[in-house]
């Protein structure tokens, strides 16, 4: 990529966006238009659930973020830099010893979860 | 706008995407590096038979080019260029040789048409080349991506245009109805909604569209 392109992208890209990798549980607000001409709204819309990937570079990034609801395994999957995504919180960190959870598809209930990401000792004083 | 000529010549710097702040739409545009391109020389109906003005871009150092192509700068007093391109002048209106023409004859939401030299494909096949079905790939079948029949046996030739394989790409292509996204004098850089032909690096000419073309001005 050329760093004329590499600087238009990153002129477009957010500034604001958290550090947050796979496994980590996130809520993400996801902005809704309801409704046409006169009567639209927008509103934000919550999606909680772990980050089981994180794909692509750069104004092309998005993240996958999975979750259990009535016994039925929803995911989505979030260009990082749209601006339908309002908001990203996370809500716990995972420690996970790969990139791509995509096992968690495999497994229900206690086994599908990842375990919780334990700061090392002295590690403590960089994380923000 | 004063004095300018219907087009500009560019470079391609790749693709990228931009998002809607409104709708949220992920649009796919190609980034190109275009102007400051330099008029060379100005054709006239009188002396040549129609309106047009050259333009130059990528400057070379005197020793790149000929000496009948450097004459041609000389004479004019223009700096030499590496590319050398004619496009219209929209009527009535004039400019000078060591005129400069950059992206801003561009207005941002403008269709234009940009034409490049697509990629090479080198030798290909009917199926690449004309879209052709091929057959099964397996099940004792033996034709794969052949062309098959030429033609039909009563008529004893193959008729012209029959799609053959052959040598794809590498050609002259045109690309109409772009949108441009954005303008940026700054860096001299246009963002048009999606792709143009050729590869990155590859030179575009992009040319405003009249609205029987389905541009807006």
């Amino acid at each position: 990529m050329t760093d004329l392109l590499r600087q238009i992208e990153e002129e477009n890209m957010k500034q604001d966006v958290p550090d947050f990798q796979p496994g980590d549980t996130v809520r993400v607000g996801v902005r809704i238009t309801e409704g046409s001409g006169d009567e639209q709204r927008v509103r934000v819309q919550p999606f909680e659930g772990v980050v089981i990937a994180r794909d692509g570079g750069g104004l092309n990034e998005t993240f996958t973020v999975r979750r259990v609801t009535h016994g039925v395994g929803v995911e989505r999957v979030f260009p990082l830099h749209s601006p339908t995504v309002d908001s990203i919180e996370v809500v716990r960190q995972g420690g996970p010893r790969r990139a791509k959870l995509y096992y968690l598809r495999n497994r229900i209930g206690r086994r599908a979860r990842v375990r919780e990401r334990i700061a090392k000792p002295g590690a403590a004083a960089t994380e923000e | 706008m004063t004095a300018m000529p219907t087009g500009l010549l560019g470079k391609k710097v790749g693709m990228t995407r931009v998002y809607d702040e409104a709708t949220g739409d992920a649009i796919p545009v190609t980034v190109v590096e275009a102007g400051p391109c330099v008029v060379v020389q100005v054709k006239t109906a009188d002396e040549d038979g129609y309106d047009a003005v050259q333009l130059g871009f990528e400057k070379v150092a005197p020793t790149r080019v000929n000496q009948p192509v450097l004459g041609h700068f000389l004479s004019r007093n223009v700096e030499p260029h590496k590319y050398l391109r004619e496009f219209e002048l929209a009527a009535g209106d004039e400019l000078e040789p060591g005129a400069t023409v950059t992206v801003e004859i561009f207005q941002e939401g403008q269709f234009v048409e940009v034409s490049g030299t697509s990629k090479g494909r080198g030798f290909a096949g009917g199926v690449r080349r004309w879209g052709f079905r091929g057959g099964p790939a397996s099940h004792g079948s033996k034709v794969h991506r052949s062309p098959q029949s030429a033609g039909a046996t009563d008529a004893q030739r193959v008729f012209p245009g029959k799609r053959s394989p052959g040598h794809m790409g590498a050609a002259r292509t045109t690309t109409k109805g772009l949108q441009i996204v954005r303008v940026d004098p700054e860096r001299n850089v246009l963002v048009i909604k999606g792709s143009v032909p050729g590869p990155r690096g590859g030179l575009l000419e992009i040319k405003a569209q009249g609205p029987s073309e389905g541009g807006d001005e």
